[in-house]
């Protein structure tokens, strides 16, 4: 019976790129599907609801440009969590990372001694450094006491969403805001500078560019790379042939903790200019990430690509908002389906199909 | 005076332990299954939102109930078929679940959203038992029935785990399913069980949520009750009767976390139930269950036949 197919299923070692982009496309396309029945359950038609999306992300220079904007944290988390990931490390923690840099750079724009000039890398450097720490609390429980780091990273979250509502209903709540629940407005020299017109502050993305490449560098070329890769498929090989588990651990975890961080200077320097309740400054950037991060397979350089994919559904979500009346939860609908089909069709990955000569 | 205000809180902590109980117990039979599953979060929203729209819309809250553990349990299998029969990743399923189900319940409890319920689980007071001197404040005046139903489950699931053949037969598939397949046990089927079982009670847990602890659909309403039963599994050492402890433990916490706002910000007292839970990991890894922490063996692996 089996013999009689016109093509037979092998099993293979290692995926192809050409396996690996057919699946990846194909599960982006199972997830779309099923999101038009989503759409069509909640009484919107799909057919305008891709149109809506597509060109609320691709539709005009603003448009593009709103994509990019939501790609930027994206980006930065993304390829922090790849390296993570890399290490075998599940931060789940980017979200809070992301808040950590956020608050970091706020304090350096609005209570910090820093000159003008330095304050733009003084706020960068100090979101690096709080977003490192957040995620180095979970590097330090998993590495030297065995603790789930899904759970940390995650627990993490919750008390840096607290942690920044408090701060801006209580200490740092803003003189000149009229009782709102914000910090008072940056000084003009921790403001990013924008293209134009758009909400794209170049400066962060020029950041997460480099971070893409330094990362690939880290990763391939250096050292404490190989061990990385080493202790993330192998940890009994790594640790035999003398690699630290411990310090690897902190090591992944300062970059990723810190990019995430960085990510956060650039929503509060770069478009709000304050910092603010966490749910207007983060969309959940830092849940998305881990989809962007797998999206990539865990290179980093591709993650500029699958950030811009993903920012392009935040901004595509946007408009089908106003224009079908569809809440955003929509684009969490998206991420969990698209995240579903990913996994799910990894399987797939591994055979492949010849067809028979006839 | 003092003794009313411990008196409420322990009776308080009762109604908030209940839905972190019955989502636990869920959990650990998943887990004792060798299925992690991180959707619980997921799960519980997914039962709130359809329990408050089934109570809504037939004005029945027991139905309500029922389309919880339904919703709930269906959502598992999503993350079931995903896990255990393409062996995808359990971590990342479970975080996909999360994600889908905060949407979805976004999506379609938009139209509920600051609806009065007029129709819900209401609290009951025991006659007689109720007059315990202070027992009696605590358990028995006011309850919901739910918070007994949890209560009770917790040495039924308990005995099936530890005392009856179905229970090894659990375990053994989570400890080593090549084994429990060898001797004919159908490790797909056992773990599809589990898995459905731990849907339905997070599905239960966001329904009490929804349609009896505080009548109202608010999206996200959950609010990492989800996550926190994902480490009270862990803290529980994966065994139902500590499962209890724990969840009443945390239930006093995010219930102080109210009581205590007249002296200390509320952000901050909000942040003591997930800080709590990293201590309380710290504590059990310091003590004696080092390593591992008791954790099944097959937990997280996807089960291949003909592979070790």
């Amino acid at each position: 019976m089996k013999d009689r197919l016109p093509f037979k299923i092998t099993k293979r070692k290692n995926p192809s790129g050409f396996a690996v982009i057919t699946v990846s496309f194909l599960a982006l396309l199972g997830a779309f599907i099923v999101a038009s029945i989503v759409f069509w359950a909640y009484g919107a038609n799909p057919i305008q609801a891709y149109k809506a999306l597509f060109s609320g992300a691709f539709g005009g220079l603003y448009e593009i440009s709103e994509t990019v904007r939501r790609a930027t944290p994206l980006l930065l988390a993304g390829i922090g969590l790849v390296i993570a990931f890399k290490a075998k490390f599940w931060n789940i923690g980017a979200e809070g990372q992301l808040l950590l840099g956020a608050i970091a750079a706020s304090w350096v724009a609005l209570f910090s001694p820093v000159p003008g000039p330095l304050m733009i890398p003084a706020m960068f450097f100090f979101g690096f450094l709080a977003g490192a720490a957040w995620g180095l609390i979970p590097a330090f429980l998993k590495s030297k006491l065995g603790i789930n780091d899904v759970i940390t990273t995650l627990m993490m979250n919750y008390i840096a969403i607290n942690l920044v509502l408090f701060l801006v209903q209580g200490p740092w709540k803003g003189e000149q805001q009229w009782g709102f629940p914000y910090t008072d407005k940056f000084p003009a020299s921790a403001q990013l500078p924008t293209i134009g017109n758009t909400n794209v502050h170049w400066t962060t993305v020029l950041v997460g560019v480099i971070a893409a490449f330094a990362v690939y560098f880290i990763i391939n070329r250096t050292t404490p790379g190989f061990e990385i890769k080493v202790l993330g498929s192998n940890p009994a090989a790594g640790r035999f042939a003398g690699m630290s588990y411990v310090k690897t651990t902190l090591f992944v975890m300062t970059i990723s903790g810190g990019l995430a961080g960085m990510a956060g200077v650039g929503e509060v320097a770069g478009i709000h200019h304050m910092l603010r309740n966490p749910s207007e400054l983060s969309l959940g950037y830092g849940y998305t990430a881990i989809i962007v991060a797998w999206l990539a397979r865990k290179n980093p350089i591709a993650v500029i690509l699958t950030s811009l994919f993903f920012g392009a559904i935040f901004a595509g979500g946007d408009a089908i908002k106003v224009s079908l009346g569809l809440p955003f939860q929509i684009t969490d609908v998206f991420n969990g389906l698209i995240l579903f089909f990913l996994i799910g069709s990894e399987l797939l990955m591994s055979y492949k199909i010849e067809w028979r000569q006839s | 005076m003092i003794e009313e205000w411990v008196v409420g809180t322990l009776s308080r902590t009762l109604a908030y332990g209940t839905p972190l109980l019955l989502a636990t117990l869920g959990e650990i039979y998943s887990e004792r299954s060798g299925v992690l599953n991180l959707g619980v979060e997921g799960m519980m929203i997914l039962g709130a939102v359809s329990a408050f729209a089934t109570a809504f819309i037939t004005g029945n809250p027991w139905l309500g109930m029922l389309v919880a553990g339904l919703a709930g349990g269906l959502a598992s299998l999503v993350h079931g078929f995903v896990s255990i029969t393409l062996r995808a990743n359990q971590v990342v399923s479970g975080l996909a679940l999360t994600m889908l189900g905060l949407g979805l319940s976004g999506l379609f409890g938009k139209g509920f959203e600051g609806k009065p319920l007029d129709s819900t689980i209401t609290n009951v007071t025991v006659p007689v038992l109720k007059d315990i001197p202070y027992l009696g404040d605590i358990l028995f005046v006011d309850q919901s029935p739910i918070v007994y139903i949890a209560i009770a489950l917790t040495p039924i699931m308990s005995f099936i785990l530890f005392h009856t053949s179905l229970g090894i037969t659990i375990r053994s598939v989570g400890e080593n399913p090549s084994a429990a397949d060898s001797s004919g046990i159908n490790v797909w089927l056992v773990r599809y069980l589990c898995v459905l079982t731990g849907g339905i009670l997070s599905g239960l847990a966001g329904g009490y949520l929804s349609i009896a602890y505080r009548p109202a659909w608010t999206q996200g309403m959950t609010s990492g009750m989800g996550w926190l039963v994902i480490a009270l599994t862990i803290f529980a050492s994966w065994n139902p009767s500590r499962g209890l402890l724990g969840a009443f433990f945390f239930g006093a916490l995010m219930h102080l976390s109210f009581r205590l706002q007249p002296w200390v910000a509320p952000e901050l007292l909000k942040m003591m139930p997930y800080g709590s839970a990293i201590l309380a990991l710290v504590i059990i890894s310091l003590g004696t269950l080092k390593k591992s922490m008791g954790a099944p063996n097959a937990l997280q692996q996807p089960y291949i036949r003909g592979e070790k």
